[in-house]
């Protein structure tokens, strides 16, 4: 634990200048997360800029049907909106799978997608990772991996001593709701506004474990855009995890179908919510059969790579993703035709 | 034979006496202890798992403002007693094991002795570690006898013969993983050093017995046991990793010896608790049974594998409970331990039975598939008549009637043959048998004090939120003939006169033996009509009342599981348990330590699961997020019943002792429902959805 400043400026203007003008700064919201962090000796920020009352907290209509999600609405908040509920059931789903009563009474819209990964050795500081500690290696591979990544990991066995591996995953149900809803991300930044796709706010490991998302150093979220879905679209998010409650997913299923169209994210298997393009692909404009689900998911998985390690490894989320997305999508269409 | 006290308020569902203090917050914890102007340690640990420190610049963390001291192993005092390693902090600079104490920093603040430990820079002189837990090992040894002081070894009879001669065998080897106690309340201490002080140290500390607790803190700093005073009121649970104490008590001590006159505050990080405060070794049980066509045992062995640290031996007494409760006319258990660089096992609720009613209770249910029989019945068909460890009789034995009233309460018999579907769920169920001997400590004194019509009684005891502190009264209470109304207790103090520790699910039997006996005393003396001031103490001065009989509760637990189809989740809509353990002293305090017995059983059976990294020789998934316990959202029904047990030859009470059955045995009843339910047989826990998959359609 490190002493650090603590700011808390008068509005976001104010507050992004504050970051912006500090490399070793960070923004607070509801700080479930970082606080943790501080604690922990994993983030060492020199200046803390509380955000939390600068942000909207209120969830508004948007002129073409959408919803706007400022980013101090509550996960609690926007889980309980009856626009949400109705319209968005995926989102307010997965917002109810994540953490305890507690914890989603604290934490936000704005932070919540951008909570850091729960992989062990990330969070110790006494064992070497790229992630918190760039070019010390990576301690996961071989290691604790039941938690870690299937997806968008090299082919063979990663190097742990190489400066570019990590296995993480990205741990917030949220997000896998919201990259399957194509939500829009509304940021502040030094250079003015900008609005990020959902599906590119996170990042794939590439060659830079250290950064989990495309925001620049400064740039706020200042509020979340769901877009409106076609008239009879059903959505739900399904969460697979180790304890009923208070666990993070093994594997997580937000799946949104609106006529012939099937949107499929995985929570769980990869270092952001992963897009399950090639199965989307796949089953557009066909019957959602298990069989043809099954088909497709194994398509959108032959490139998953499970990671050996302590404790058994985790090479089955590969048949458990493919099989809660044959469960989910049956359950969806079930429902639609019943 | 005893007579055994007329239960008046004996029997009682008496509310917690302490109960509404601890729901108001006002029931002082030992790192809530309103002291003087504290200061606050944070330790340092080491980040090998074996190997030396050859230095530590402390220079940056002494800079710091509010830093008040730093120690070292170079810098800190040298202790009386290095006898025990595990108290021997700061003393030599060779690491053990990873995490092991290597330093504190005592500061104005604790954050800022967290800052100032961190900023310690440790050099090392590091030597390979060998952490991994393997039956192959060439090092495996015998040790020269197990915890609570039984034989490592028994053989009786041939079991390799009855294995080859035998209608039917199940030869299988069960692994139980490593387990880490994580109480509410994590381990705190709150020390005070004044040398010119008639009791110069006091110690407020989180311990299930202030006088073992004194004993050994003594000891370690070449103390007189009449000058170091251990208080502990109030414990928010314990489960024997607050049994003994450990290094953190040592080390809290230290620093304050180096701060005289200031008290000292040091609670564990849960992370911190991980390496330090014990854990339940990891059990390898190969197990072997012959049965006749009907289920009869020709043959039972139990041959266990589990680990220690180098540094100090721990030997889990795993294959004990085989030893006693079945009948088989040939019979062997063994204990082997691996010496490993790890941090030093210890009690985790139900040492020995816990682990040791898994590979034998999930090893009948093969059986019981093996041959057709129902598993409750094979149970019954291997009921002995003595017990089979020594011949005895027993004091009072109801598993039989545990299994037929608990069958009977779950409906065991509408079962069915097994996976069967509703919608996405298979359903099953399966039974275990429970068991926990009746033991009893050997020191502890109560007195009996009078005073204007009301009765105080003093003896040093704990209340690890077990309700100690309202059944001793009750106890009294009828011991003196007195309404309970008018009884105080006083515990948790070495003020008071000097009790066992709370361990072994043995509390009740010693302090309440103790208490009866100071109650007798005192009537005998004083009469019916006592005059204020007037007092007596009794004291327990032997282990067992009676050495003629085995004296055991037993039990018998029924899980419903349900498993999902397509992902392999498992949850348990109901778990039942029927008990047979003696005199129940208050139904209320009961029902919640065998619900909480058999919740942790369930928790250890499908989530917690100390994941050891042998590549680093540490717990990977070292705090609470990762290391999961059982939710309420994981079951629905947990249910605890008794029988009416009378057993004259325990105590005077004629209760057994409750705090440990409850976790043994309920591993293996979920083992055996999930079988039921999907006809995958696991025999290593936990049971995740991982090893359910491929066997699911």
């Amino acid at each position: 634990m490190k002493p650090f400043a603590y700011a808390h400026p008068g509005d976001v203007a104010e507050a992004v200048r504050d970051v912006a003008a500090e490399p070793n700064a960070v923004f607070l919201a509801g700080g479930t997360n970082l606080v943790d962090h501080l604690k922990l000796g994993i983030a060492t920020p020199d200046l803390v800029v509380d955000v939390r009352t600068l942000t909207s907290r209120e969830v508004t209509d948007l002129p073409d049907g959408g919803l706007r999600l400022g980013a101090a609405s509550t996960n609690s908040e926007v889980a309980a909106d009856r626009r949400v509920r109705e319209r968005y059931p995926v989102l307010a789903q997965a917002l109810l799978a994540g953490a305890t009563g507690q914890l989603r009474n604290m934490a936000t819209t704005g932070g919540n997608p951008l909570q850091r990964t729960r992989c062990v050795y990330f969070g110790d500081v006494t064992t070497p990772c790229n992630k918190r500690e760039p070019g010390s290696g990576c301690s996961a591979v071989g290691g604790y991996t039941r938690y870690l990544a299937v997806l968008g990991v090299p082919a063979a066995l990663p190097d742990p001593t190489a400066p570019e591996t990590c296995i993480a995953t990205h741990p917030s149900d949220m997000a896998v709701a919201l990259a399957a809803l194509d939500a829009q991300v509304q940021v502040l930044g030094p250079a003015g506004t900008r609005t990020i796709p959902f599906g590119e706010l996170h990042r794939l490991v590439g060659d830079d474990p250290s950064t989990d998302t495309t925001l620049e150093h400064g740039e706020l979220i200042t509020s979340i855009d769901l877009p409106p879905l076609p008239a009879g679209t059903r959505s739900s998010y399904r969460k697979v995890r180790d304890r009923a409650s208070y666990a993070y997913a093994l594997v997580s299923v937000a799946a949104v179908v609106s006529g012939d169209d099937v949107r499929i994210a995985l929570g769980g298997v990869a270092h952001k919510p992963w897009r399950a393009t090639r199965a989307e692909e796949l089953l557009r404009g066909r019957p959602l059969t298990d069989h043809a689900v099954r088909a497709a998911m194994d398509a959108e998985l032959a490139g998953a790579q499970p990671q050996p390690g302590v404790g058994g490894g985790n090479g089955f989320k590969i048949p458990l993703a493919a099989r809660t997305v044959v469960a989910t999508l049956r359950e969806l269409t079930s429902e639609a035709t019943r | 034979m005893t007579d055994l006290l007329e239960p008046r308020a004996i029997g009682q569902s008496l509310v917690r006496r302490d109960g509404e203090q601890k729901v108001r917050g006002t029931a002082t914890y030992a790192f809530e202890t309103p002291v003087e102007h504290p200061a606050y340690a944070h330790p340092v640990q080491a980040t090998i798992a074996r190997g030396r420190v050859t230095a530590m610049d402390t220079a940056a963390a002494q800079a710091l403002d509010g830093v008040l001291a730093v120690l070292t192993p170079f810098t800190a005092e040298r202790l009386a007693s290095v006898e025990d390693a595990e108290y021997a902090v700061l003393q030599s600079p060779d690491v053990a094991f990873r995490g092991q104490l290597i330093g504190v920093v005592v500061a104005e603040t604790s954050e800022v002795a967290r800052q100032a430990a961190d900023a310690i820079a440790v050099t090392y002189a590091e030597q390979p570690h060998d952490s991994e837990l393997r039956t192959d090992r060439p090092d495996l040894y015998a040790p020269e006898q197990v915890n609570a002081g039984h034989p490592t070894d028994v053989v009786d009879g041939d079991v390799e013969a009855a294995m080859r001669s035998a209608e039917v065998t199940v030869d299988h080897t069960y692994q139980t993983q490593m387990l880490h106690n994580n109480p509410i309340e994590p381990h705190a201490t709150v020390a005070l050093w004044e040398p010119g002080a008639d009791v110069p140290l006091t110690l407020w500390d989180s311990t299930q017995g202030v006088h073992p607790d004194r004993a050994a803190v003594s000891e370690v700093f070449g103390l007189d046991e009449e000058q170091v005073r251990v208080v502990c009121p109030y414990v928010g649970g314990g489960f024997g990793s607050k049994g003994n104490p450990h290094a953190n008590v040592m080390l809290t001590t230290m620093a304050a010896r180096a701060l005289p006159g200031r008290p000292v505050k040091l609670a564990l990080t849960r992370q911190q608790m991980f390496f330090l405060t014990g854990y339940r070794t990891p059990t390898i049980q190969r197990m072997q049974l012959a049965a006749d066509h009907r289920g009869r045992l020709q043959a039972i062995a139990i041959d266990v594998v589990e680990q220690t640290s180098k540094v100090k031996e721990f030997a889990e007494q795993t294959g004990v409970p085989t030893r006693m409760m079945y009948a088989s006319p040939n019979r062997r258990s063994t204990h082997r331990l691996a010496p490993l660089d790890v941090p030093i096992p210890s009690w985790m609720r139900a040492p020995g039975e816990c682990p040791g009613m898994f590979g034998p209770e999930v090893a009948l249910d093969e059986l019981a598939v093996e041959l057709g029989i129902d598993p409750v019945r094979l149970r019954i068909v291997n009921e002995p008549e003595v017990d089979p460890d020594t011949g005895k009789p027993w004091s009072s034995r109801h598993l039989v009637e545990c299994l037929r009233d608990g069958a009977h309460r779950f409906d065991w018999d509408s079962r069915g043959p097994g996976r069967r579907r509703e919608g996405d769920w298979f359903v099953g169920c399966g039974v275990a048998s429970s068991v926990y001997p009746t033991m009893r400590q050997a020191t502890s004194t109560a007195t009996v004090r009078h005073s204007n019509g009301r009765y105080t009684v003093e003896i040093g005891a704990a209340d690890l939120g077990t309700g100690a502190w309202t059944i001793l009264p009750q106890i009294a209470a009828d011991a003196l003939d007195a309404d309970v109304a008018d009884v105080e207790v006083r515990i948790g103090d070495t003020r008071y006169p000097t009790a066992s520790v709370a361990g072994g699910s043995s509390g009740t039997n010693t302090w309440g033996s103790a208490i009866v006996q100071a109650a007798r005393e005192f009537r005998g003396k004083y009469g019916a009509d006592p005059r204020d001031g007037d007092e007596a103490s009794g004291d327990v001065d032997q282990a067992s009342p009676n050495e003629d009989h085995a004296a055991y509760a037993f039990g018998a637990q029924f899980a419903e599981v349900r498993v999902h189809a397509d992902t392999g989740e498992i949850r348990l809509p109901r778990l039942l348990g029927v008990f047979a353990c003696g005199r129940i002293i208050n139904p209320r305090t009961a029902r919640s330590q065998l619900i909480g017995g058999m919740t942790m059983g369930m928790s250890m059976a499908l989530h917690e699961n100390s994941v050891f990294d042998t590549r680093i020789g540490q717990v990977a998934n070292h705090d609470l997020a990762e290391y999961h316990i059982s939710v309420n959202a994981d079951v629905q029904q947990i249910e605890a019943h008794w029988l009416d047990e009378h057993d004259p030859y325990v105590n005077v009470m004629g209760a057994k002792g409750i705090g440990e059955i409850g976790i043994t045995g309920t591993a293996a009843a979920v083992v055996n429902a999930v079988h039921h339910a999907t006809g995958v047989r696991v025999r290593s826990l936990p049971v995740t959805l991982d090893k359910l998959l491929p066997g699911l359609p």
